[in-house]
């Protein structure tokens, strides 16, 4: 199981903790982890990126193993770590005021 | 028992304040979506228990929210209250969905519209800024989005299409954003004529539909706007907010960037009615429910200073359709006071006598129980309020 780790908005929306697991197929890129999220929580659809470009939403960021793979492609593996479940996949909302 | 529930959309959240005939003592409940942006909530006239709801986050996109029992639990259209996983009937997230309709059998192609510095800039979806539920069927709602176009839905609000023929229909590279984006902020259904329709755009002006929204056309002769390089252009006018009494859906009332104007004749042409208020800037206007001559705004100070004059919280009132108005201030702040309503934020109930609501940016939600002649604050200290509806309840 894939950890993911939604900003407190995204939460609420989908009615869960500050992280949810969900299964991925291999490989394991922020394509297929979006992907399998939106399956399990289809009113997130939309919130993340975009419904018809699949765009990251211009305020958010994505991090894995603390590293920024916001502008990493969507397609490339992410880190072993969190193939496996040791480390989560980060879901960041620029801090932006407001 | 007769009562009323008031549904105000504000910055960070949404509120729900009820009560009964008397309008003396409220309940409030919420925030509803804490944090997130309301831009209008609005419920059926065919069923009060129905209400749609625009959620948006300048972070997460939009989101349409429905609540079936007069808002005391909400859910996304085509995900039911409790499901979150897809089992069995799927709820896709469609309801999130506003797709411009550029398809060559039923769209328009998505062109450009002027942007601030004059140059053209493409069409992009940012977020409703209004939902009109249908007079008669509770599945069929429509919404006004920035960059303006006009959806409608027919089922609940599971999924949305556009009625492509306004965005399309020739004047669309003319249409300029405002101070608050390029909005589609008004949607007045005509109660005598299923097939009738007006929608105003900042900055574009106002259009009316003959057909149930194939066919559009501008509905601006009349207006003057001093501040677009043709003054009376065909478009380009940036109408704040319309109004319309239900009983007379040929007469209506519109407050423009500046001028208070009336049409008597379904907007083919319009008539300056601003008479003598101390500014005629302003955002909302209203129509008192029972008599049609009876009409309320609230003037701004200017375009460069969008709060009251003088520090003083007036509503203006004019029982003559126009031109003569008179200071309603009776429970209002008269002094220290600068806040703005927002053109969606205000409206009328239809009990005897009408009771007319307005929110502030300060966070204040007012009420008068007797046409206007004395006020109360519902609530004083919400976020600032982005929009006002009212339900009469029976």
């Amino acid at each position: 199981m894939i950890r993911v780790i939604l900003p407190p908005h995204l939460r609420t929306l989908a009615h869960v903790g500050s992280e949810v697991a969900v299964e991925v197929p291999s490989p394991v890129t922020i394509q297929s982890v979006l992907d399998a999220l939106e399956d399990s929580y289809p009113m997130l659809r939309g919130t993340i990126r975009d419904h018809d470009t699949l765009n990251r939403r211009a305020f958010l960021r994505f991090f894995a193993c603390e590293e920024d793979w916001s502008h990493e492609p969507t397609d490339k593996p992410l880190p072993e770590s969190v193939a496996s479940g040791k480390e989560p996949f980060v879901v960041i909302g620029a801090i932006a005021g407001g | 028992m007769s009562g009323v529930r008031v549904l105000v959309g504000t910055k960070k959240g949404a509120f729900i304040l009820t009560s009964d005939g008397k309008r003396e003592k409220w309940d409030v409940s919420g925030p509803h979506f804490a944090g997130w942006e309301m831009y209008h909530l609005k419920g059926s006239p065919a069923d009060p228990n129905r209400i749609y709801a625009s959620q948006s986050s300048g972070w997460f996109g939009q989101i349409i929210q429905r609540s079936d029992d007069g808002g005391k639990t909400w859910h996304q259209p085509g995900t039911p209250p409790g499901e979150t996983t897809g089992a069995g009937g799927t709820p896709k997230g469609e309801s999130n969905k506003f797709k411009y309709d550029a398809s060559p059998e039923t769209g328009k192609p998505l062109t450009t519209h002027q942007w601030y510095d004059g140059t053209q800039h493409p069409w992009e979806f940012k977020r409703v800024w209004h939902l009109e539920p249908c007079l008669t069927e509770p599945e069929t709602v429509y919404a006004g989005v920035e960059d303006a176009a006009l959806f409608k839905s027919t089922d609940g609000g599971k999924n949305w299409s556009e009625l492509s023929g306004l965005r399309g229909h020739g004047t669309g590279p003319k249409w300029q954003p405002g101070a608050g984006g390029m909005c589609l902020h008004t949607i007045i259904l005509d109660p005598s004529d299923p097939g009738r329709m007006y929608i105003a755009i900042s900055a574009a002006g106002a259009f009316r539909t003959d057909d149930g929204g194939k066919t559009w056309k501008p509905i601006n002769k009349g207006l003057k706007s001093q501040y677009i390089p043709d003054p009376s252009a065909e478009v380009g006018h940036c109408v704040h907010h319309v109004a319309m009494n239900k009983s007379r859906p040929d007469v209506l009332f519109m407050q423009k960037h500046w001028d208070v104007m009336r049409s008597d004749d379904a907007g083919e042409n319009w008539r300056e009615v601003s008479g003598n208020l101390p500014t005629d800037f302003g955002f909302v206007i209203d129509v008192h429910a029972h008599e049609p001559e009876t009409i309320y705004v609230v003037p701004i100070k200017s375009d460069s200073e969008h709060y009251v004059p003088d520090g003083k919280l007036r509503v203006y009132r004019s029982r003559t359709g126009g031109q003569e108005w008179e200071a309603l201030t009776n429970g209002l702040p008269q002094s220290n006071c600068y806040v703005n309503i927002l053109r969606d934020s205000m409206a009328v109930d239809s009990l005897d006598k009408c009771g007319i609501y307005f929110g502030t940016t300060g966070g204040q939600v007012y009420a008068s129980a007797d046409a206007g002649d004395s006020w109360n604050p519902i609530v004083r200290d919400l976020p600032a309020v982005l929009s006002v509806e009212v339900q009469t309840l029976d």
